[in-house]
């Protein structure tokens, strides 16, 4: 057998291995959908519960939080071409566009979080109303995956930069960005139906 | 060392998917902005308008981010989405469907009448 054989072989077996590890975790971001979709469905039963309070139509800011989807989608472009430099080998690039992606989230967390911050110091917070518990359960939620997300980013930047680009550090890259893409289709769903919905009083 | 790039169905990623779903997304989010903001039409009217780009978009970064459907295994990652999405229509509209019958369309006097009938009989 020559050595060219060898080494196709070699690589049709690590690709193997790495779509097995793809496919569970596709299957574990779809249980995960399904975690959302519980949230999606407590807020569209209680979000007209208001309890007096203040609704949808008062609370959100649409410029703010399209300024947030933006930076949102950015981040999810440019970690696939982050993933795209991984494909060709390209540490350096790699690195940087990991550095955006990472950049570009930490702008939406902070102005989600700054968003939260207005929310309960003017008295809004998740205990007054229905509506305010749902709406924070279900944002906070994604927020919260945000921050794993950049942990996690955090922790592949590092890894690709002592240990290069080994199959094994790719193979993780494609799960972060599967990771990563996936919190932006949610967003579009929140973007939609808590902020859009919200701001014509639906 | 030197890295290497699989030529075993990887699928290929390519620049300009990643341009085309970003510009795509980009083009439905502010649509759906300025309808949002500018359209004064029927409520109702709007938010299936809403809900058909907030779709688009879905299945946009469906296929050209998280590349759906060009892995050789795509049936099965295609099989888990559709069992996902059925899971959560059910329990989205289900859930709206119960609980606007429930405990919008009721007034407490209907609910103390549905009961005393149903003790009767």
């Amino acid at each position: 057998m020559s050595d060219a054989t060898a080494v196709a072989i070699e690589l049709r077996r690590e690709h193997e291995a790495t779509e097995k590890t793809t496919i569970g975790f596709w299957v574990y971001l779809m249980t995960d959908c399904v975690l959302f979709a519980s949230l999606f469905a407590v807020y569209s039963v209680l979000h007209g519960n208001t309890f007096g309070g203040p609704d949808t139509h008062q609370l959100f800011k649409l410029p703010y939080v399209l300024t947030e989807t933006f930076a949102l989608l950015l981040s999810s472009f440019t970690c696939g071409l982050a993933m795209l430099a991984a494909q060709k080998g390209m540490k350096r690039e790699v690195l940087f566009w990991l550095g955006v992606t990472f950049l570009l989230g930490l702008t939406f967390l902070g102005l989600e979080l700054h968003e939260f911050r207005g929310l309960v110091l003017q008295g809004d917070s998740w205990r007054r109303s229905g509506f305010l518990s749902s709406y924070f359960v279900l944002v906070g939620t994604h927020g919260t995956h945000i921050t794993f997300g950049l942990i996690w980013m955090a922790i592949m930047g590092f890894y690709v930069w002592k240990k290069g680009l080994t199959a094994s550090v790719r193979k993780r890259l494609t799960l972060l960005s599967l990771f990563w893409h996936f919190l932006d289709v949610i967003w579009i769903f929140i973007f939609t139906i808590v902020y859009l919905y919200g701001s014509f009083g639906l | 060392m030197k890295p290497v790039v699989s030529e075993h169905g990887e699928p290929r990623l390519s620049y300009g998917r990643y341009v085309a779903g970003f510009l795509g997304s980009v083009a439905l989010t502010v649509c759906a902005y300025l309808l949002a903001t500018h359209l004064s039409i029927d409520k109702n009217v709007l938010a299936v308008l809403l809900a058909v780009l907030a779709v688009s978009q879905f299945i946009l970064q469906m296929f050209l981010f998280l590349h759906v459907g060009e892995e050789r295994d795509s049936h099965l990652r295609l099989a888990a989405a559709g069992l996902m999405l059925a899971v959560v229509f059910i329990l989205i509209f289900g859930s709206i469907w119960i609980m606007n019958n429930l405990n919008y369309r009721m007034t407490p006097q209907q609910i103390n009448q549905y009961m005393q009938n149903q003790d009767s009989l």
